[in-house]
């Protein structure tokens, strides 16, 4: 177990120059101009400007210059400045991680809980009301445009109903609690702010349920799948011939063996939230790692794009090698090599 | 599509015709093949029977569902249903491309890498690997931005996207069939290797790619539709599904400029995903349940 992570631990950092290195050559191999964007479309006749913005931003270098500095630069655990903010990369990603791993863990929480709900309850009472929401979550899981489906709801419960906010992290007018963890929820409940707390979860609640959407459909009938499997087994008999209550059978000795693939698909699911987040962002104002990527792309900021890229990339890498690991924990009869 | 059936005769022993006998029994292969084929004729016949002009201003701006208007107008008068109609003539034939252009790339790669193995194998699969470790969504972004704004840019970054998925595919069933009798057969009588790849091997490949390239059309449909609605893909006032949400999101007061749409790529995605496990369930004997 031990020799196989670190195996994986040491293949991890040329997966990462790799990624560099292909995030590099897509934002300098191009016809765009990043010029453009830094020095803007009035300037651009105004050669000195033109140049004096080449020197400072090193693009006067050769491509195989250019990718030395980046590397060495990276090296140091500097990703370079925004040609947009104008601040360093890594500092824009840092100040804007919280509001993104607030917003993806919410929905992995909210649509493994959902989804093993609805799993059970479906399996439990097939053709029930939870079965045929389970269905419909796992139609359309993989199918509804996120952004589409955060529209929908914007427009059901916060433009027609008033039942939710709207689009942001906080109230208007309202400042920020004081930073600790970043996490909104979190920082207001640490500063004895209820107020705050509530407002900040309840903005919380549609973007998480629409992005954990797809996740509950897979939860839901992967969960049904293995207790339907289950039910039948000889234990399930004997947990029952013992006068086990039903619910103490399923939650107990059922749902704990039909856990496991769950374990899995949370892992390799990280990757399809974070596509979910940059479009769940856009639509929700979610000032996170995602609205900083398209942004980026919009205004040809390759600093800041690389930045967003790399950073998915090492947790992509992390969450498959914890899933892998994970794995072998809950599943004593995997054996990695 | 002839192309495509030879290798399901190989692979399986019933006449195609019984197959697709079968196949028509199920509801879920009934409705995926009939929303396609409804969206297939909308797209070739919709200029004779469309009700306005997708570009032009034919009513007032926002105006919510009424007899002229069955499903309202935009911000700029137009109307909504016949836009979502044009639609189809821009995500149908966006994805086709890219999927088909992924698959001959990552077959021949991945067939090559396999069958060759060696350095040529560890180069195209480092590469893969690399390629899947970005989140899909975020390499598209930076390629398409990159390129500038048009459907044929997002054609082109997502073929950067996918084509490794099909390289590792191929790779997998080229290693798979590299061992069996009738390619020994075929080398000991001297027949040359790229031959054997072509004639031996790749008819036997055939029905994973055609499953797994039927489940990623809708997603490539998916993508595609982001990227416009990103204001990476399609550009206004081209009457693309992805466009038309951004441009319901910026009101979205008025519900109905992005309902339309957005069940419209549901639809087509739902549709490929059937077929996609109803062809899995009929021609893959492991994978059925």
């Amino acid at each position: 177990m031990a020799r196989f992570v670190l195996k994986r631990l040491a293949i991890a950092p040329f997966l990462l120059i790799g990624i560099v290195t292909i995030a590099f050559l897509v934002s300098r191999l191009i016809p765009a101009d990043p010029l453009i964007s830094i020095v803007g479309e009035r300037n651009m006749g105004n050669p000195e400007v033109v140049a004096a913005a080449k020197a400072e931003w090193g693009l006067d270098q050769s491509l195989a210059g250019q990718y030395l500095s980046y590397m060495t630069n990276l090296a140091q655990g500097d990703l370079g400045t925004s040609f947009r903010t104008k601040s360093s990369v890594s500092q824009d990603l840092l100040d804007r991680l919280p509001a993104t791993a607030e917003l993806t863990i919410t929905a992995l929480v909210f649509g493994a809980l959902l989804g093993i709900l609805l799993g059970v309850t479906a399996a439990v009472r097939r053709d029930g009301l939870p079965d045929h929401l389970a269905r419909l979550f796992a139609l359309t899981g993989s199918s509804i445009p996120v952004f589409w489906l955060g529209l929908i709801v914007l427009s059901i419960f916060y433009a027609r109903l008033g039942w939710l906010p709207g689009p942001g992290r906080l109230p208007p007018r309202t400042d920020a609690p004081p930073d600790v963890t970043g996490l909104f929820t979190v920082d207001s409940l640490i500063a004895g702010d209820f107020g705050l707390f509530w407002a900040t979860l309840e903005r919380l609640i549609l973007p998480a349920f629409v992005l954990g959407w797809g996740l509950t459909g897979i939860v839901s009938r992967l969960v049904r799948a293995a207790m339907l499997d289950e039910l039948f087994s000889d234990y399930v008999r004997t947990a029952r011939a013992k006068g086990l209550t039903e619910r103490a059978v399923m939650f107990r000795h059922v749902l704990r063996n039909a856990l496991l693939p769950v374990v899995t698909i949370l892992g390799l699911s990280f990757g399809s939230l974070l596509t979910g987040a940059v479009l769940t962002e856009t639509i929700f104002s979610w000032n996170g790692i995602g609205s900083y990527a398209v942004d980026s792309t919009r205004g040809l900021d390759y600093p800041a794009i690389n930045g967003v890229c790399i950073l998915g990339g090492i947790i992509f890498l992390l969450t498959s090698l914890v899933t892998d690991v994970l794995y072998a924990v809950v599943d004593p009869k995997i054996r990695l090599s | 599509m002839t192309v495509a059936l030879e290798p399901l005769v190989a692979a399986t022993n019933t006449p195609v015709e019984g197959r697709f006998r079968q196949a028509l029994r199920r509801p879920q292969f009934v409705f995926g093949l009939s929303v396609l084929a409804f969206w297939i004729i909308v797209a070739f016949t919709v200029d004779f029977w469309a009700p306005y002009d997708p570009l032009a201003a034919v009513g007032d701006r926002l105006l919510s569902p009424n007899a002229d208007h069955f499903l309202g107008t935009d911000t700029l008068g137009r109307d909504v249903f016949t836009r979502m109609l044009y639609g189809a003539r821009y995500s149908l034939p966006t994805a086709a491309s890219v999927i088909i252009i992924t698959v001959l790339i990552g077959s021949t790669l991945g067939s090559i890498a396999g069958f060759w193995g060696g350095w040529t194998d560890a180069i195209i699969m480092r590469i893969c690997d690399v390629v899947l470790a970005f989140p899909p969504i975020l390499l598209a972004m930076a390629v398409a931005a990159a390129l500038g704004p048009g459907l044929r840019n997002t054609v082109i970054a997502l073929i950067v996207v996918w084509w490794p998925i099909y390289a590792r595919l191929l790779r997998g069933q080229t290693l798979a069939i590299k061992n069996r009798d009738h390619i020994e057969a075929a080398v000991s009588v001297g027949v040359p290797r790229g031959r054997i790849l072509r004639r031996h091997i790749l008819p036997l490949a055939g029905t994973p790619v055609l499953i797994n390239a039927t489940m990623d059309f809708g997603q490539v449909v998916l993508l595609t539709a982001s990227l416009s609605f990103l204001g990476l893909g399609a550009v206004p006032p081209t009457p693309e599904w992805g466009v038309m949400i951004d441009e319901g999101a910026r009101n979205f007061f008025q519900w109905w400029i992005a309902l339309a749409p957005g069940i419209a790529i549901l639809s087509v995605v739902m549709a490929f995903n059937f077929l996609g496990d109803s062809l899995r369930d009929l021609l893959d004997p492991r994978g059925r349940s």
